[in-house]
């Protein structure tokens, strides 16, 4: 298990996949060095197209070398690979149902000191709405790696989710990620947890607090937010019979929706909260400053499940 | 390829203005004004031997491709693709219709044999074509990337962000014709955003451009016919005149997104002979 941010995971994943699939072609917004992007760059000069700060340019490139039977990876910092290009990601992506990978790094208010413009909230909910498109975002460096790699394999419209800060290692190699499916990470039996991203490592701190006042739940980490794992959500939430979601990202339109639909069309009636950004910009500040002053750290993700066993 | 008659391909372009504006007629909306300035371009590259293409292979790599980027010209792209085989000339009847077995839509999408990208939001098709250029050339084929950009597209930043990388990447097989007909849907495009000085603009973006008329079908020959520029991607501004073709329509704003009634239509095809 490597302790590492998700980027690095991804850079050093496309450099390994990128030697023996000449299919595999990456694009840049001119963050190359930020967004890891670089060390594929550095490797096969001739299939990576920095684009400048150009993301709309960037995004339809793509779409356009995918049409060539390329799987290009078009990667940037997900405010502006995503925030700038809705249309094109709709019309030229996943409109045309172009075999793009939208990497967006920088994610969440683990961005920390850049600021709300630079820390991305709405990007699941952005991509969640659009149709043909898959989302998803890995948990550790094992989980990144493989899914970079089921990410080539999938053929379609995708958005990977990044981070920036270190995380820590959470999978081994006998961790088999696939797409569409959440993987219980620790079992328990008075809540369940489903977290995704960040909040995987989240959630472990919080574990660990709870065990010590003997409240134990389960956690899930739910990698694919899009097509959403109906299955272990259906199951997990009716046998524990209370749910928390946890993501570094708005509580409109992401994994807390997400598995909220799925727990109304189930006619599952448990207590729920969603651990997320309630509605609002942040400010600037170190990540896990801000985790705590917005309701993501691990103390909150403990709140919330001690309010919500109260429910049960 | 043999050069083909320069007469056959006039009479070619009458065809598909006929054809391009039953189809609206039938379908009761469309645009006829950008459909026609834009179809002695389109003859040009579809049936003068310019674009190397199988009908019957719509997907085969070694492909010249083309795109048209200002997509709510697709009466005349698809009766372009009709005539070229891609489709059937039956299959127009369901253009803009509900059910369209060949998703003959509005606006064009791959799922049409022949199209390579959807359209609809103007300002994309020029970076796509690029990515295809791109990579193609990656492909080791020489295929050629020809799109058909509106004036009034141009008024999109994208455009200028495009012709920015096609320079910085030296793609030399791709080729952008701008279908400078002057009229925007709300306005003339002077009036409504000047793109004069419109060469030199290219020219500072470091094209190789022409500029030609785009109605005289041996100029347009010409020009499609130059080799490749050694590294400049090419553009050939082409001036056009918006519903050519058809007198009242020609250069009106108001000929942007309508049909023609029974009458229009029938006073049209009086015209296009």
């Amino acid at each position: 298990m490597k302790d590492a941010a998700t980027r690095d995971a991804y850079g050093q994943a496309l450099v390994e996949l990128g030697a023996d699939d000449p299919r595999i072609v990456v694009l840049d917004a001119g963050v190359s060095d930020s967004s890891r992007s670089k060390k594929f760059g550095d490797k096969y000069p001739d299939r990576f197209f920095n684009m400048g700060i150009a993301e709309a340019d960037m995004v339809c490139t793509a779409a356009g070398l995918a049409t060539t039977g390329k799987i290009p990876f078009a990667t940037g910092f997900a405010c502006f690979l995503l925030g700038r290009t809705m249309d094109q990601i709709l019309v030229s992506v996943a409109y045309s149902n172009t075999n793009v990978k939208l990497v967006g790094t920088h994610t969440g208010l683990a961005v920390g000191e850049d600021g709300p413009s630079a820390q991305m909230i709405v990007d699941m909910a952005y991509m969640r709405a659009m149709p043909n498109m898959i989302v998803v975002q890995p948990a550790d460096w094992e989980e990144t790696v493989q899914a970079t790699r089921a990410l080539i394999d999938y053929e379609g419209p995708a958005y990977f989710r990044l981070g920036r800060p270190k995380v820590k290692g959470i999978f081994d190699s006998s961790y088999k990620f696939e797409i569409g499916k959440g993987r219980v990470v620790k079992k328990g039996s008075d809540l369940v947890i489903f977290a995704t991203g960040i909040m995987v490592q989240e959630s472990l701190v919080a574990m660990e607090k709870l065990a010590k006042e003997n409240i134990n739940v389960t956690l899930v980490n739910i990698s694919t937010i899009k097509p959403i794992d109906r299955e272990i959500i259906t199951e997990l939430a009716t046998s524990h019979g209370a749910v928390i979601t946890a993501e570094d990202h708005n509580y409109i339109g992401g994994l807390g929706d997400a598995v909220g639909e799925v727990l109304l069309d189930q006619q599952i009636s448990v207590p729920f909260k969603r651990v997320a950004v309630n509605d609002q910009f942040a400010e600037t500040g170190t990540g896990p400053e801000l985790f705590e002053k917005y309701g993501l750290s691990a103390n909150h993700i403990v709140q919330a499940v001690k309010n919500t066993l109260k429910l049960k | 390829m043999a050069n083909p008659n320069i007469t056959e391909l006039e009479k070619k372009a009458l065809e598909l203005r006929k054809l391009a504006l039953k189809i609206i007629y039938q379908a009761g909306s469309g645009h006829p004004g950008g459909s026609f300035s834009a179809t002695d371009l389109m003859t040009a590259l579809y049936f003068g031997g310019i674009m190397n293409y199988d009908a019957s292979n719509p997907k085969d790599p070694k492909r010249d491709r083309f795109l048209l980027s200002k997509g709510h010209a697709s009466g005349i792209y698809y009766s372009a693709l009709a005539k070229a085989g891609y489709i059937s000339e039956s299959d127009l009847d369901s253009y803009r219709k509900i059910n369209s077995e060949r998703f003959l839509s509005g606006h064009g999408h791959p799922k049409t044999p022949g199209i390579e990208i959807a359209s609809g939001s103007l300002g994309q098709g020029l970076s796509v074509a690029h990515g295809i250029a791109l990579g193609t050339k990656l492909d080791g084929n020489d295929s050629k990337v020809y799109v058909i950009l509106g004036d009034g597209e141009l008024h999109e930043g994208q455009i200028w962000e495009a012709a920015m990388s096609a320079d910085q990447f030296k793609t030399n097989n791709l080729i952008a014709i701008v279908d400078y007909n002057k009229v925007c849907q709300d306005n003339i495009t002077k009036d409504l955003k000047d793109l004069e000085p419109l060469e030199d603009k290219w020219k500072a973006f470091n094209w190789d451009v022409h500029r030609i008329d785009g109605h005289n079908m041996e100029a347009i020959m010409n020009v499609l016919q130059l080799p490749l520029h050694p590294e400049k991607p090419r553009v050939i501004i082409a001036d056009t005149i918006k519903g050519k073709g058809v007198s009242f329509m020609e250069g009106q704003t108001a000929w942007h997104g309508v049909a023609p009634s029974a009458e229009d239509y029938e006073k049209a095809l009086k015209e296009l002979v």
